[in-house]
């Protein structure tokens, strides 16, 4: 009995070295499967899957119009004050005041990309972006107005 | 053809040989003269090799787990290592304010000596060694044992308790290994019936021992790469170095060209390993042979003695590199579990079954 669990023992631990050993001796000889990924050479055709959180931004349509209407759900969600909404009153054609944004101020410097503003926000107006090289010299670049100038509100969104 | 034939590592180092012996006259000196062109000559040689190996070593661990490895400094990165190497040298070589100065300045110099000691009796090519000695064997043993006082060295001396760590496991270790070593090199030799390494080459030339031997020549061979790799502190046993317990083990306070003479002694190790797990069982410079085959067997007599050697070495170093990257490191208490329930026990008993098969004569 002894020398049987002694055997079986030398015999299972060589297997189950082999098989490790074939693992890496397969992994040497298919150069394929490396997942290197040589980043600054590659820039030209990386990209990033879809759920990557890059950056907050603000769609804009062809007519220079976005989603936004200045709810400051967002602002309220966002734990570390990234966000600042800057509101501004519009009188329309029927004398009505409504509320709409000046400027959407966005502190990337601050931002935890932890994707609250994009699930509170009530209309859709704000999306995370897939880029990823957001490095500069000087922080206050890091400040973003996410509103295009002259933009307005898309038609239809309340 | 015959020409180029002639053209061998023998022939050259016989005709500088002569050519000296013709330009001086007193022995001593001629002696003396060539003792220092064989030293250079392998200083020439080990460095490179040193390099050679680093550059595959990272090269076989990247691969092996899905990386590049070095890339960028030069061709496919194969001057990464000249770049490390410049870093080492112009690097501050601290010596820690409590440690024993002397012996910590000695301990790499023991460990790189004592490497390069060993490199004498082994057969680069046909007819071609430093030193042919009787018992070079024995030689190869018991000097690369001594490679375990450099390391009990620099650990005592650092002052470090990482380090005396590192040391004291070094030492049950190597301690414990080298039995398994010696028992299998005791296979061959009786095998043999002799220690020289030339006989041992030799003896091989109508079919290398792991092929002649049958099941316990092959046995030994493998219990001699396992407990070799223990021996050279390669992963995964290398607890003597262990990074993530011990911060580098014996070398933790050694920096600059001093650390790099440890590298380069475990670089050194490891072919010194190779090469004699090469001549032992596969038949050192000795070319592939098949029995009667003649037109075969002359075919692979064209291929040079040396190339037949380093390909055979490297071939067991690329196994012993392999080890490095796919297995995970033993603890102490199942690193000397493994030599002494089992390498122990069935080296032994492989060693009766050896002698067995040399007095009756069942091998070929």
């Amino acid at each position: 009995m002894f020398l049987k669990d002694y055997f079986g023992t030398i015999f299972k631990s060589i297997k189950s070295l082999l098989t490790g050993m074939r693992k890496t001796g397969y992994y040497f000889t298919h150069p394929k499967e490396i997942l290197t990924e040589e980043y600054p050479d590659n820039r030209a055709t990386l990209k990033m899957f879809d759920r990557f959180k890059g950056e907050v931004t603000m769609p804009h349509n062809e007519n220079n119009e976005h989603r936004c209407t200045g709810c400051q759900a967002c602002e309220i969600a966002c734990p570390n004050g990234t966000i600042k909404i800057i509101t501004k009153q519009e009188i329309k054609e029927d004398g009505k005041k409504k509320k709409a944004i000046e400027a959407f101020v966005y502190h990337l410097e601050l931002c935890t990309l932890c994707n609250n503003c994009i699930t509170s926000c009530p209309s859709d107006a704000i999306v995370m972006a897939q880029t990823y090289e957001h490095s500069v010299y000087d922080k206050t670049q890091l400040k973003k107005i996410l509103n295009k100038p002259g933009s307005k509100i898309m038609e239809g969104v309340e | 053809m015959n020409q180029l034939l002639e053209i061998s590592f023998s022939s050259l180092a016989s005709s500088i040989h002569s050519w000296l012996s013709s330009a001086i006259a007193n022995a001593t000196i001629l002696n003396v003269v060539e003792m220092a062109i064989a030293g250079v000559c392998l200083l020439v040689f080990l460095v490179p090799l040193c390099f050679v190996l680093g550059y595959m070593e990272r090269k076989v661990a990247a691969f092996m787990q899905l990386r590049l490895g070095p890339n960028r400094v030069g061709p496919k990165g194969t001057l990464q290592i000249v770049a490390d190497t410049v870093k080492l040298i112009f690097k501050e070589g601290l010596t820690p304010n409590a440690s024993d100065k002397f012996l910590f300045n000695l301990a790499p110099i023991i460990v790189v000596v004592v490497s390069m000691l060993v490199m004498a009796p082994i057969a680069f090519a046909k007819n071609f060694q430093l030193w042919d000695l009787n018992i070079g064997v024995l030689y190869v043993t018991s000097i690369s044992s001594i490679a375990v006082i450099g390391i009990l060295m620099a650990g005592w001396s650092s002052y470090n308790k990482y380090s005396l760590l590192g040391a004291m496991r070094s030492g049950a270790q190597i301690v414990s290994y080298e039995l398994s070593v010696g028992l299998s090199i005791i296979s061959i030799v009786i095998m043999t019936g002799s220690l020289k390494i030339s006989d041992i080459v030799m003896s091989q030339a109508d079919g290398w021992w792991i092929f002649k031997g049958h099941l316990p020549i092959f046995i030994s061979f493998v219990i001699f790469v396992i407990a070799s790799t223990a021996e050279i502190n390669r992963a995964p046993f290398d607890l003597s170095e262990a990074e993530q317990e011990l911060t580098g083990g014996f070398h933790t306070e050694y920096s600059g060209m001093k650390f790099a003479m440890f590298l380069l002694a475990e670089y050194i190790n490891l072919f010194v390993v190779s090469a004699m797990a090469a001549t032992l069982f596969l038949g050192g410079w000795m070319p592939f042979h098949i029995g009667h085959w003649e037109a075969f067997n002359h075919i692979m007599d064209f291929i040079p003695s040396s190339l037949w050697f380093l390909g055979k070495t490297f071939a067991i170093i690329f196994i012993i590199m392999q080890f490095r990257w796919t297995f995970p490191r033993l603890r102490v208490d199942q690193l000397l579990n493994l030599e002494w329930k089992y390498l122990l026990p069935i080296s032994m008993v492989n060693i009766i079954l050896v002698t067995i098969m040399a007095i009756m004569g069942w091998y070929l």
